[in-house]
């Protein structure tokens, strides 16, 4: 298998920058060839989003049942969770996902080759793959090779000392959980792991929990850590590892400056993820660097002539939805049309209990942008739906930023149970260039949450009906 | 400190609501007493509105052009003391009925979840009326995002145009489909310079229609609409008329107003006029009532920068021909510099009409209803005229006049000019009791 194949459009990744960037290729008409050495699906469909939903699903489910005696639902026993079978569950929509992907590559004829791609220059590559290595060359080359778990030089990975990637296939519930990061990715799976029953303590460096969202988005977040035992040490420094015999600690430096221990039975840290830039010949492709990132602009184009790279690879938000979006794009480009990332906001969702949402401009953003704001807000405890389904007493509300002079909207967040089923709304009012008088004038069915966005824009128009 | 909300007062004569016409004050500003902080405009005057006390301006609401009842707040000041606000207490509500009750809770559970409900009290919301006042359109500032759909940012990027350049007509200067197809249109076809001095002028400016401007479209509009008019046209010999004012002008004494033609205008209606009633007054058409006064209050309309208005002289049949002629020249400065007050702007029974130096060969006035007449004076111009035989240089002028032809019949229309035509071309009658 030593015959060089050549092609028009070469993808680096099978993610959903990648498979999305070669399905659409392929349905371009372009000759296109998708490079995956993992099974297809990338780290949000095998190891990140999807997983980490379901697990966060089934722990919600099963805490649910321990709290379900104020609306009439009482078990006989104590219920119990089976984490190999949830495990299980969750390789299978996985796998439902993967054949997928799978599926819509070979409906856009896109051939895809299985193994590590290494760049000898900026056009050819060698796969080893299983039959042996396998040289392409390509007109043009997508880069999207992805991310993975950031390390902690203090502590490795391995053994006890897990990534995300580990806490969603673990195999039995960890009876203590220690947390290294209070981002969304370590707040989601402490959340989900407290309420299947782990003693969940983490450690943050900086002054406050995910601190991407504003003090008001996280609030609630904090009071349900709070009320769930869920200890959170901030502005604490993580020194390194405790091994006393079969016992574990995580050693730490508290605010105060002591030197602190918290014994636990696995330890995750997530403390954010890094580009894949190494091992696969990218100082061979002569493309520019922007700090950890590919150097790209506007239309994903990198230094060199024809080669593209998008999402995780070129910056943050690292965000699968980008970097679709930016996948999409390219492929069009490649296809000769005119086409440039315009879009005015990528959503931001964090799965926490209860969940945020965040589109366009919090209200400190607009204001650093010189604009004069206008700020709605609605509380989910004043409305009925919310209350309907127990949604209504965890802090949460919608908030709307607009221009105090046109109204334009600018910024649109949630925080509260499902809201992340709004960040849809709130993206495309974004998108259309709504105002304040747009959202408000469009009826909004009742009872559902989605309710509270024209309720917030009243609210930043003076007149809100329900509060 | 404390806060007032000062209301709009009742400017009496039964008005119920005004229109802001232009803030005086902006939020923030410091006033004294008595400062005005509010130009309205009521169905009859634009009124200044003074502040009651001294303060700080908080909050103002509405925007010109917002009309806003007797008694609603309209400007909340910071002063000294205790203050006297208002403040409507919203309590919240919910969306179902059962909002008010709390979920039921595990009783022994901490509620740190209520503390945190939001009251309306942290809202952030300011609470402006002027908030749903349109929006005007406003230019995008150098370096500011077009906005756009995604599907029109996609079109302009096939047609490869920039959105930055083209302007958007909807609100907050959003782009439509149109807006690009109207900017298509206009391009050049080739990239061939256009001449500065040559090139082609593009958008149409928005011009709001309020206060005054409202109020002529309006009175105009009501006129023409209901008011069947009846125009008569009647050319008068004014040169003896103009030996007169032109002798009086010599020898007027140096507090006397200098003579216009509009003062022996306003002489002759005073002789006329009684000899035809049905020309003076007012007409209710919804009443089916004629309303005849015995004086005569007449208007003159006067062009001011802002637009017509009609300030009145009342009560004419008293006064002299100087008196009449300080008067006019009293009530057009009041007018012009908008100090003239709601008295001196209503209450006509009849109105001239004059454009002066410019009045053209012909006009056809508008009645300021719900009077029944006016009389418009055209041009002075020397013509040759035929006399005994002879062509003769006369100076001449025409009256263009219209007639509520509900009211006044053409005949009794033609009467009334003939008379004044007659006073006008034998002066000396007009001073003849």
């Amino acid at each position: 298998m030593s015959k060089t194949i050549t092609t028009k459009v070469l993808v680096i990744g099978g993610g959903p920058g990648g498979y999305v960037a070669a399905i659409r290729a392929g349905q371009l008409g372009l000759d296109t060839i998708l490079v995956e050495e993992d099974r297809l699906g990338g780290t949000c469909l095998l190891r990140g989003c999807i997983p980490s939903k379901a697990l966060i699903h089934a722990a919600s489910k099963f805490n649910e049942l321990g709290h379900a005696g104020n609306i009439g639902i009482k078990l006989d026993g104590a219920a119990s969770f089976d984490m190999s079978q949830a495990v299980k569950w969750k390789d299978g929509i996985t796998g439902k996902l993967n054949s997928g992907v799978t599926g819509l590559l070979a409906k856009a004829k896109v051939r895809t080759v299985s193994g590590r791609a290494v760049f000898s220059d900026a056009k050819t590559c060698t796969v080893e793959t299983a039959e042996g290595p396998q040289t392409i060359k390509a007109e043009h080359v997508i880069l999207a090779n992805g991310s993975k778990p950031a390390e902690l030089k203090s502590l490795p990975f391995g053994g006890d000392v897990i990534s995300s990637t580990e806490a969603l296939s673990l195999s039995e519930l960890p009876k203590r959980l220690a947390i290294v990061g209070a981002g969304y990715i370590g707040l989601e799976l402490g959340i989900a792991f407290a309420k299947l029953g782990s003693e969940v303590t983490v450690v943050e460096a900086q002054e406050r929990i995910l601190p991407l969202y504003d003090a008001e988005l996280t609030r609630p977040v904090e009071h349900w850590l709070k009320k769930n035992g869920v200890t959170v040490h901030l502005k604490s420094m993580t020194t390194g590892l405790g091994k006393k015999g079969k016992s574990l600690s995580l050693q730490y430096h508290s605010a105060d400056g002591k030197s602190q221990e918290i014994p636990c039975d696995k330890l995750l840290v997530t403390v954010g993820r890094r580009p894949n830039t190494q091992g696969w010949g990218l100082e061979n492709m002569a493309v520019d660097m922007v700090g950890p990132f590919v150097k790209v602009d506007d239309q994903c184009r990198t230094s060199m002539r024809d080669v593209w790279a998008i999402g995780d690879l070129v910056g943050e938000p690292m965000l699968a939805h980008k970097a679709s979006k930016q996948g999409e794009m390219v492929a069009e480009i490649i296809a000769g049309h005119k086409r440039s990332f315009d879009q005015v906001c990528i959503p931001a969702v964090c799965f926490t209990e209860p969940e945020i949402v965040s589109a366009g401009l919090s209200p400190e953003q607009a204001k650093a942008a010189g604009h004069q704001v206008k700020i709605g807000l609605f509380p989910f405890a004043a409305s009925g739906r919310a209350m309907s389904m127990e949604a209504g007493v965890d802090g949460g509300f919608v908030r709307v930023v607009a221009r105090a002079d046109n109204h334009l909207v600018l910024g649109i967040q949630a925080v509260g149970a499902h809201v992340s089923e709004l960040s849809g709304e709130f993206a495309h009012a974004l998108e259309m260039g709504s105002r304040l008088e747009d959202i408000a004038g469009t009826i909004h069915a009742h009872p559902t949450l989605s309710e509270a966005l024209p309720e917030a824009s009243l609210a930043a128009l003076g007149h809100a009906l329900h509060i | 400190m404390g806060k007032f909300t000062f209301k709009l007062p009742d400017i009496g004569e039964g008005i119920t609501e005004a229109e802001i016409a232009t803030w005086r004050v902006a939020v923030g500003d410091t006033v004294k007493e008595d400062q005005p902080l509010v130009d309205v405009l009521t169905e009859k005057a634009a009124v200044e509105i003074p502040s009651p006390y001294a303060g700080k301006v908080m909050e103002l609401k509405g925007s010109p052009g917002d009309f806003v009842p007797v008694g609603s707040v309209m400007v909340v000041l910071e002063i000294a003391g205790e203050g006297a606000v208002e403040e409507p207490a919203a309590a919240p509500a919910a969306l179902a009925p059962a909002a008010k009750e709390k979920p039921a809770k595990p009783a022994a559970a901490p509620a740190p979840m209520a503390a945190s409900a939001p009251a309306p009290a942290s809202t952030p919301a300011p609470q402006t009326a002027a908030a749903t006042a349109p929006v005007p359109l406003v230019p995008r500032s150098e370096g500011e995002r077009p906005l756009a759909t995604p599907a029109v940012r996609q079109r302009a990027r096939d047609l490869g145009i920039q959105l930055s350049y083209v302007p958007g007509s909807g609100p907050a200067g959003h782009i439509s489909h149109a807006d690009l197809d109207a900017f298509i249109a206009r391009k050049p076809v080739s990239g061939t310079a256009v001449s500065n001095t040559r090139q082609k002028r593009e958008g149409v400016e928005q011009i709001k229609v309020i206060g005054l401007r409202r109020k002529i479209a309006e009175a105009m509009q009501r006129s023409k609409q209901r008011i069947p008019h009846f125009a008569y046209v009647e050319e008068v010999d004014v040169t003896e008329l103009e030996a007169l004012r032109t002798h009086l002008n010599n020898k007027r004494k140096p507090d006397q107003a200098k003579l216009s033609l509009l003062p022996f205008l306003v002489l002759a209606l005073v002789r006329a006029v009684p000899d035809h009633p049905e020309v003076n007054g007012t007409f209710d058409d919804e009443a089916g009532i004629v309303h005849r006064p015995s004086a005569l209050h007449i208007g003159i309309a006067a062009q001011t920068p802002n637009g017509l208005v009609v300030p009145v002289i009342r009560h004419a049949e008293t006064l002299d021909l100087w008196q009449i002629a300080a008067e006019i020249k009293r009530l057009a400065e009041a007018a012009r510099s908008g100090k003239a007050s709601r008295e001196e702007l209503s209450g006509s029974s009849i109105t001239i009409s004059s454009l002066g130096p410019m009045g053209g060969i012909v006009s056809t006035p508008v009645i300021n209803a719900p009077e029944v007449a006016i009389v418009g004076v055209n041009k002075m111009i020397e013509r040759p005229m035929v006399r005994n035989g002879q062509i003769v240089t006369r100076m001449m002028m025409n009256l263009s006049s219209s007639f509520d032809h509900r009211i006044v019949d053409g005949w009794n229309a033609a009467e009334f000019i003939q008379h004044i035509k007659r006073l006008f071309e034998n002066p000396a009658t007009l001073f003849i009791d």
